[in-house]
């Protein structure tokens, strides 16, 4: 454990992706099997058993340490692991410790293999006994690495694919190498390992119907990038807003067909959408977007998260929230591995294969027409008008992709990029401040702010969204900075600021949609809301009122009733 | 009505104010008489009629403000009792850094101690602090929460050698503030045998040529030349902390970014300054000392300012002591407001 947790730590500083690399790749090299498989299985997210709740975690500590102190130093840190593995009583802290020169065994260090088949195994009684007994042994680092791994959140800027890369690297292979045969194995790799090494065969992919990394675009640049396009050799189409997803299907050795539905990670999320695993009568990878359709009509991004947000498949909720895909692409088909084909070719393939299969469920994302860029502009800037009808709510911009483009995986720049439509934007103040988390812990660095209305006793501010990004670190500091000096009070890691008509913050809002929302005073919730411009010019009475929102809110507010009609359960 | 210990400050606009004694301690705007425990920017600024301070900490404002600082220096020698006014006061070391002092302040009614920043950990450049036994007790509480707990800053000096070690081609680039903890840093260093050169950043020059004054051996320290920084390999380097992700950083050869600081413990504080090496340096009390320190005055009350007041003023109301968080404004507010090195770069050990 303490080899993993000094890896962890060492990447968690290290902000250079080689040196990243060559940090797994020294790990991989030195430590043995299985060790170094869990780790493997660990940082590509392969591990399952029973994730210690944060509950639990908080309970061990509150045993051992003030609960006020340990609430005030967590709202500080902002990271749970890493203040109880910061404030857990060291062995010289703890009562009855024996001293110097004591005769008593040194406490046992885990390894991460015992760690891992301890947490597969044990009942949830005995959990936080052995939880304690760990943190006992380890130190600062070690507690804060297993606290991260028991907890599910692993997070040490190590992706999946560097970490395969990584291993590929052992044995001079490439990690699409790897991840081709990925989806067979299972922690703790031992046949993987072997096989880099040298010292094993190539294991088979057993999975009839793997996982494929997707290929990603960059956003463009309007002024930048644009005008050193050529329009003829990009074909353009819709950027939907659902989740990007992959249907894969084959038939295994017994001859049966296998269908699986894929996130935009390699997650295997087929059990969440067995409708849509049931359109898969293919062999071949079509990588495409989730969207709920009723009445062939696609619903909002907010009708999809209701569907997602649920941990039970019912039946009803097949019925309300029918999944389906929009086709972008064909990435295999019977056997043949087309991603090396240009854009056009596998286009012509996924259309061919979309009409073959003629399923309500699956359905191809429909080529924009354009000439010029300007004529794209024009699509973008109002897709109804170009075919997209009553779905261009749905629409977040347009896809472009050369025509020629291999399929690769990853984000390589040039061949693939999106253009997002036009932000909506609003003046709002700023109202409340709230501490970040993670890179920001301690920053002020979460906004709620408000719009005016018309209140009992004359306009008021009231809340309409809380935005966290969209500023420079140097803006960031100047914020915070503005949050310290104009608190009028203080709610736990919450502040409140100046907010009225001659004293407070303007903040520029940019955001993607408005939705109803029952959970907020205002009546409203923006989609994806960002701090686009900070006026410290403007005077707050200035700033919008609600009313601009509650416009936009009924333009957008089309949602069909589900249930409606369900053509599309056939 | 008889007087108690607290009667003797107040908390005016422009910081503590004892009234018996018409001065300020560590005002944060001029007045007309201060009483100044450190040399630190948020402590001792320009301006003042009269400043009364330790002999270190009046050359160091000198050093940094020019001589024509104040109007008036008068210098209080340690553990001297000087009468002002109707109050009695004395200077004790702090440990926090050079010249560094608490204030004792005694009346009628019982004697206040206004600690300034204080630490108990060693530290070759300056004198240790002395418990002022009291009946108020004002402590810092930069670092007052409990997952403050400093390691053995021999060890952290050791993590900076190994990673020389390991990258012999690179420099080791490493932040520190320019008063008090870029010199211990330089010392710690000689005391684990680095014996070659220790470059210094251009804004480090004055006030470590003050310490080899005051009989601090920090050994050979030469200014960084602009032209030959790309010879530095393997070279250790310190510099304030705005300069480390500067440009001017980056013009040596594939340098490692190290931070000394006490912030340093929390990983999304070293995350946010993009740094490699973090050092948990601190010229602070940590948690436990702050702790010690509290019982070993033997305070019935005690006062916290500038920093993490909430967790300190808990913990004493757990022990049974009476006390109060005290805010104090211009003190980097909680200690961790990130100073804007563009406004004034002295302010930035504020919140070391």
């Amino acid at each position: 454990m303490n080899d993993f947790a000094a890896l962890l730590d060492r990447l968690a500083y290290e902000p250079r992706r080689n040196a990243k690399l060559r940090l797994l790749q020294d790990f991989f090299a030195a430590t043995p099997d299985p060790e170094r498989g869990w780790a493997l299985a660990a940082m590509t997210g392969g591990l399952t058993f029973r994730e210690a709740k944060p509950a639990l975690i908080r309970g061990l500590v509150e045993e051992r340490v003030d609960p006020v102190l340990f609430g005030l130093s967590h709202n500080y840190v902002g990271d749970l692991a890493e203040t109880t593995a910061l404030i857990w009583p060291g062995p010289d802290a703890r009562p009855g410790n024996p001293g110097i020169g004591h005769n008593n065994p040194p406490p046992h260090i885990p390894t991460l293999a015992e760690v891992v088949e301890t947490l597969a195994t044990t009942p949830k009684r005995t959990l936080p006994q052995h939880l304690a007994g760990w943190l006992d042994a380890l130190d600062e680092t070690g507690r804060w690495a297993l606290l991260k791994l028991v907890t599910g959140n692993l997070r040490v800027g190590v992706s999946a694919r560097l970490a395969k890369t990584a291993v590929g690297a052992l044995g001079g292979h490439e990690a699409d190498a790897v991840e081709q045969v990925w989806h067979g194995l299972k922690a703790p790799y031992a046949e993987l390992f072997a096989w880099v090494e040298g010292r094993g065969e190539q294991p088979e992919n057993r999975n009839p119907a793997p996982f494929r990394p997707p290929m990603l675009s960059h956003p463009i640049e309007e002024e930048a990038d644009l005008d050193k396009l050529d329009p003829e050799a990009f074909s353009a189409e819709w950027k939907w807003d659902g989740i990007r997803v992959q249907l894969a299907g084959g038939r295994d050795a017994q001859g049966q067909q296998v269908g699986k539905v894929y996130s935009r990670t390699g997650e295997d999320i087929t059990d969440a959408f067995p409708d849509l695993a049931e359109a898969i009568t293919f062999t071949g990878a079509i990588d495409g977007e989730l969207l709920i359709l009723r009445e062939r009509r696609v619903q909002s991004f907010n009708v999809l998260q209701q569907r997602l947000n649920r941990k039970a498949v019912t039946g009803k909720l097949l019925d309300e929230f029918p999944a389906h895909v929009r086709a972008y692409d064909l990435l295999a088909a019977e056997g043949e591995d087309l991603r090396a084909l240009p854009f056009a070719e596998r286009r012509a393939r996924l259309e061919a294969l979309v009409t073959h299969l003629d399923h309500a469920r699956i359905d191809l994302s429909p080529v924009v027409p354009f000439g010029t860029w300007a004529d794209l502009a024009a699509a973008r800037a109002d897709p109804a008008s170009v075919g997209a009808g009553e779905d261009a709510d749905a629409i977040e911009g347009v896809m472009l992709k050369r025509r020629d483009s291999a399929y690769l995986p990853g984000r390589p720049k040039g061949p693939w990029w999106k253009w997002k439509r036009e932000p909506h934007i609003v003046d709002a103040v700023m109202m409340y401040a709230q501490r970040g988390h993670g890179k920001r812990s301690s920053f002020y660095s979460d906004y709620t702010f408000g719009c005016w209305r018309a209140g009992e006793a004359g306009d008021e501010l009231v809340p309409v969204g809380k935005a966290y990004h969209g500023f420079t670190d140097a803006e960031l500091a100047k914020l915070d900075r503005y949050v310290r000096n104009n608190t009028v009070k203080r709610f736990g890691p919450v502040r409140e600021v100046t907010h009225g008509r001659e004293a407070g913050l303007v903040l520029e809002i940019a955001f993607e949609g408005v939705q109803r929302s029952t959970r907020h005073k205002s009546g409203v919730a923006m989609r994806f809301p960002r701090v686009s411009r900070i006026r410290w010019d403007k005077p707050p009475a200035e700033a919008d009122r609600i009313e601009v929102l509650e416009r936009i809110l009924a333009r957008g507010e089309r949602e069909i009733a589900p249930g409606a009609s369900m053509e599309t359960s056939e | 009505m008889p007087q108690r210990a607290s009667d003797l400050l107040t908390l005016t606009r422009e910081g503590l104010y004892c009234p018996l004694g018409r001065f300020h301690v560590d005002p944060t705007r001029p007045v007309e008489r201060a009483l100044i425990t450190h040399g630190h920017a948020d402590h001792a600024r320009a301006g003042h009629g009269s400043v009364l301070a330790t002999d270190q900490t009046l050359r160091i404002m000198a050093t940094r403000y020019g001589e024509d600082f104040c109007r008036r220096r008068e210098e209080a020698p340690l553990g001297k009792r000087m009468r002002i006014g109707d109050v009695t006061v004395f200077f004790a070391p702090a440990g926090h850094v050079l010249g560094s002092a608490q204030i004792a302040i005694e009346g009628e009614g019982g004697r206040i101690v206004v600690s300034g920043d204080y630490k108990r950990a060693p530290d070759p450049t300056c004198l240790p602090f002395e418990v002022v036994p009291c009946d108020v007790f004002i402590t810092e509480a930069t670092f007052g929460l409990p997952v403050f707990r400093h390691p053995d800053t021999r060890d952290e000096v050791r993590k900076l050698l190994d990673s020389v070690k390991l990258f012999p081609e690179r420099a080791h680039i490493v932040g520190a503030y320019a008063l008090g903890k870029a010199q211990r840093v330089m010392a710690l260093l000689r005391e684990e045998g680095w014996d070659r050169p220790i470059h210094l950043h251009g804004a480090m020059e004055r006030l470590t040529a003050l310490y080899k004054d005051e009989g601090i051996p920090l050994g050979e320290t030469p200014k960084v030349v602009a032209a030959e920084r790309k010879d530095l390999h393997g070279a250790i380097v310190l510099c304030p902390p705005s300069s480390i992700q500067d440009l001017w950083s980056r013009k040596f050869p594939d340098p490692v970014t190290a931070f000394a600081s006490g912030w340093m413990r929390v990983r999304a504080r070293a995350r946010q300054k993009g740094v490699e090496l973090p050092l948990v340096i601190s010229d602070h009390s940590d948690w436990p000392d702050l702790c010690r320190t509290i019982r070993d005055t033997g305070a019935e009350e005690v006062w916290v300012t500038h920093g993490q007041e909430d967790a300190l003023v808990h913990w004493c109301g757990t022990q049974g002591i009476r006390a109060k968080p005290l805010h104090l404004l211009g003190y980097g507010d909680d200690g961790e407001a990130e100073p804007d090195p563009g406004a004034n770069p002295a302010l930035e050990e504020a919140s070391s």
